[in-house]
């Protein structure tokens, strides 16, 4: 008899499961649920992106790109850098992953040595913290605060810094908490940064979606920042082209050099049909983005007044598609609050502290759903917390 | 305010309250643009959308299509304005088609009380030269919605996003 547990890495058996997942588990065994929980797009791909890759099909492309990606596609990419956020990269600076959970893997990995520091804002999305203790690092997080919008503060950033810190996740508009970091809130952050060899993964998947009439700003606008920021972004939550797997990654060539060695030896190339799907996604659809912008902004708008008018302070998200009321007032944990509006109202939200510690007292609510939806969600969550006031 | 007419169009049992959420303005200016709307018959109405096979199976509605005769100074006024009187007619529209002038939507109890409807009180229209009936099998999505019992969310739960 093998005794598995002696053949499987310490790091991988060490990896804690995803809170998320606790939760999921719990609601999945309740029937008729109203979830406010999916953290992907409600919308299809817009239609010609989706005749794009049929297309390809047709014509049989059906083989490897470049491990790099289509020249193509890191064209447009370059393009698009340029275009919307004033970012010059040259393609040969930019490839195509598997989504921006490839590039976010491959940033840390090529970055994070045994014993390195890798600072960690939360809430956050709960990928990176696994990813550097796989590398061997170690993952000193800084706690956002309400009363700063989880944003992450200068003062903050430059407590935990230390001697070992090599790489600083920037992960914003941020999932769950829906925080944005404007261009001043930016040139802070960079003041602390210039001068220093720390690195910046700015995990901008949520870019195309920021609310209140200003657009994302990349940190690599930020003088003196392009030489130490990668940029991940991807296809997934702008396009809805969740499911076509597929992001890229921007950045130093001699760092992006050492990561593409990575990707073409774990994955060799991004799924091709994806990518000439996505060349026209980035050419072509700015206005289909826009429409679906709109959409997500009026329901958010609904949410944050639905959450206040019923006692659960919410702070008005600028990005992403989420927002995270504060549910301290009615003397619950965030995963007590999930649970008993589960069963008392079956309506799925996502306890905050999945997100890291200084999420509990938040849920994370999801607005990829239709208004229909959400308004029924509400209607019962208030339902909820007037009997629990009772 | 284009948005606040798609708004409507989708929904008009929204609140001016709930729009002025959605939309980001102050109610009074929701309130005084879909007044205006009103006044200027932008807006014509607001009616529900009604399933009406759940309570009678036979109720139905049919598409009829006229070729009409125009009348010198009139043109196809006249004739659309006797028809549009009819209670049973739902729609009128003068079409762009080589075979048919109007068209016409009808709904009644069953298919031989809108046949009837046809051969007593259209086929006879002096103008009216001749109509075609098309009666409706299945109705899968009017004006947006759709007659399908449920829409599925087919989206999967992961475990980390």
């Amino acid at each position: 008899m093998i005794d598995y547990s002696k053949i499987l890495s310490e790091k991988v058996a060490d990896l804690k499961p995803s809170g998320i997942r606790k939760f999921f588990d719990l609601a999945s065994e309740v029937k008729d649920v109203i979830a406010l929980t999916i953290g992907e797009p409600d919308f299809k791909t817009p239609w010609h992106i989706r005749e794009a890759g049929i297309d390809s099909l047709k014509k049989g492309r059906t083989w490897y790109t470049a491990n790099a990606g289509l020249a193509e596609l890191r064209q447009e990419a370059s393009n698009y850098l340029n275009r919307r956020f004033d970012l010059k990269y040259d393609p040969s600076e930019i490839f195509i992953t598997v989504g921006g959970s490839e590039a976010i893997d491959l940033t840390i990995r090529a970055i994070i040595d045994n014993g390195d520091d890798m600072l960690l804002p939360i809430p956050s999305f709960v990928c990176y913290d696994p990813i550097c203790r796989l590398a061997g690092g170690n993952v000193v997080t800084i706690e956002t605060k309400r009363e700063n919008d989880f944003r992450l503060t200068a003062d903050e950033l430059r407590a935990a810094i230390t001697p070992k810190t090599k790489l600083l996740v920037l992960p914003f508009p941020n999932n769950p908490t829906g925080a944005v970091m404007r261009r001043e809130h930016l040139e802070e952050i960079a003041e602390v940064l210039r001068g220093t060899d720390i690195m910046v993964l700015s995990d901008e998947i949520y870019a195309e979606l920021t609310y209140g009439g200003k657009r994302h700003v990349s940190i690599a606008e930020i003088e003196g920042m392009k030489e130490r920021t990668i940029i991940v972004n991807g296809f997934s939550k702008a396009y809805a082209m969740t499911g076509w797997r597929l992001g890229y990654v921007a950045g130093p060539s001699p760092i992006i050099s050492q990561m593409l060695k990575i990707h073409q030896y774990a994955i060799m190339s991004s799924p091709t049909t994806s990518q000439y799907a996505a060349v026209v996604a980035m050419r072509d659809c700015d206005n289909e983005v826009e429409d679906m912008k709109r959409e997500y902004d009026m329901r958010r708008r609904f949410l944050v007044k639905a959450f206040n008018d019923m006692g659960l302070d919410c702070f008005t998200p600028e990005g992403a598609f989420y927002v995270f009321p504060c549910i301290k007032s009615t003397g619950l944990s965030s995963e007590e609050f999930c649970e008993k509006l589960l069963h008392s109202k079956k309506v799925a939200v996502v306890p905050g502290g999945a997100f890291g510690s200084s999420g509990e007292g938040f849920v994370r609510v999801s607005y990829s759903y239709s208004l229909d939806h959400l308004m029924e969600a509400t209607k019962r969550i208030k339902e909820f917390i007037e009997e629990l006031e009772k | 305010m284009d948005q606040l007419l798609k708004l409507l169009e989708q929904n008009a049992k929204l609140s001016n309250e709930q729009l002025s959420t959605l939309l980001g303005k102050p109610e009074e200016e929701i309130a005084a643009a879909v007044k205006e709307y009103e006044d200027n018959n932008v807006i014509l109405g607001y009616n529900a959308l009604v399933n009406w096979e759940k309570i009678d199976p036979n109720d139905c509605t049919a598409i009829i299509e006229l070729k009409v005769q125009p009348k010198r100074g009139y043109g196809y006024e006249e004739i659309a304005s006797e028809i549009m009187r009819f209670d049973e007619v739902q729609t009128v529209w003068l079409m762009s088609s080589s075979s048919y002038d109007l068209s016409v939507i009808v709904r009644g109890h069953s298919f031989r009380d809108i046949s009837m409807f046809v051969a007593k009180r259209l086929a006879t229209l002096d103008s009216v030269t001749s109509t075609a009936t098309n009666f409706v099998l299945k109705r899968y999505k009017e004006h947006f919605f759709s007659f399908a019992e449920e829409n599925k969310d087919e989206r999967r739960h992961l475990n980390i996003d």
